[in-house]
């Protein structure tokens, strides 16, 4: 047993099949574990992403009635443009698991077909957010307005940079895919993908919730 | 089953586990859709006590971020998973000392600074 893999999984839980055979434990643990080791750590990953964020929103939480006189959320927020944005984020979360199931069982039309309809709900995401944004910029509601509005521009903003950065991470992977074949170290890389889309649509949960919802409501 | 031998069959075979999965991410957004109607619901209404709004929105928003987890992100309550649940406790204990404490400090240091036109007055 290498040293590296007792601190990964120190009670070696990912080993249930693997530790019968006590030879493959030197192979690295077989593929189940591999997987399961490689999903730990972009968990850990994911959990300091999420942690980031939560400055963020305290950030906001804070900073949200210090308005300067300016627009406040009831008066910015269209509530309508985020129950589309909304929903964008959440089916293409759902496709990117359906891409997901695809890309196990190698099935090509299942993981790029659910990977372009990721992606394009993932663009229609961006694309309304500009929208959002530009307009609040054009009303003179920019992050310069006030403390309110340059929290929320970096909390939003933060996550679109999130969401970007995945629909760039979806590109290459759909490349590598078509290049490289399904092979085992390509599976991961999908896996580790498709756990960073859904944890960015979980962040977008806390997001309507704090920001639209309750700022509009207020 | 080694990493390094390319042609090695994934551990899901085709067809097997695969409608369990597929149904597994309908029932994750089944759920998911309708928390999300209700949170959007319950924030326009007038049929709820007002100041209750924020707490139901609260709710809704933890059971939706659960039904992530659980139906889509595959944290389960499974051996695999222990160690994924341990981190999972430990980031939500930050992330809960982060907000909560970022807003009860904050919130004492606004209540003890002195307002803002006295505050300008001392500066002439």
């Amino acid at each position: 047993m290498s040293g590296a893999q007792a601190t990964a999984d120190p009670h070696r839980l990912g080993h249930g099949r693997a530790s019968r055979n006590p030879a493959s434990e030197h192979a690295g643990g077989g593929l189940l574990s591999k997987r399961i080791i490689v999903g730990y750590g972009f968990w850990i990953f994911l959990l300091s992403d999420i942690i980031m964020f939560s400055a963020f929103f305290a950030t906001y939480a804070v900073l949200v009635g210090n308005t300067a006189g300016g627009p406040s959320g009831k008066d910015l927020f269209d509530l309508r443009n985020v129950a589309i944005e909304t929903g964008c984020l959440l089916f293409s979360s759902f496709t990117c698991g359906i891409a997901g199931i695809g890309a196990q069982t190698r099935r090509d039309l299942w993981f790029y077909g659910a990977m372009t309809v990721t992606f394009v709900f993932g663009a229609a995401f961006i694309a309304l957010e500009i929208h959002e944004f530009a307009g609040l910029v054009a009303q003179g509601a920019g992050p310069t307005r006030s403390a309110f509005l340059s929290a929320f521009f970096t909390l939003v903003g933060c996550h679109g940079l999130h969401v970007s950065a995945g629909l760039l991470w979806l590109l290459t992977m759909m490349a590598q895919v078509f290049a490289k074949g399904y092979r085992p170290d390509i599976l991961r890389r999908v896996l580790c993908f498709s756990l960073f889309w859904h944890a960015l649509d979980i962040i977008w949960v806390g997001l309507f919730t704090v920001v639209y919802l309750m700022g509009a409501g207020q | 089953m080694s990493d390094f031998e390319p042609g090695t069959p994934p551990d899901v075979a085709p067809g097997e586990e695969n409608a369990e999965s597929v149904t597994t991410y309908l029932v994750g957004l089944g759920l998911a859709t309708l928390l999300t109607i209700v949170s959007f619901f319950v924030a326009g209404t007038s049929l709820v006590w007002a100041p209750s709004i924020p707490v139901a929105l609260t709710v809704l928003a933890i059971a939706q971020m659960g039904v992530h987890l659980v139906f889509f992100l595959h944290i389960t309550t499974g051996p695999d998973n222990v160690n994924n649940v341990m981190a999972l406790a430990f980031g939500v204990l930050i992330v809960l000392l982060i907000m909560a404490g970022s807003l009860w400090i904050m919130a004492h240091m606004n209540h003890n600074m002195m307002p803002m036109e006295q505050m300008m007055q001392m500066q002439r």
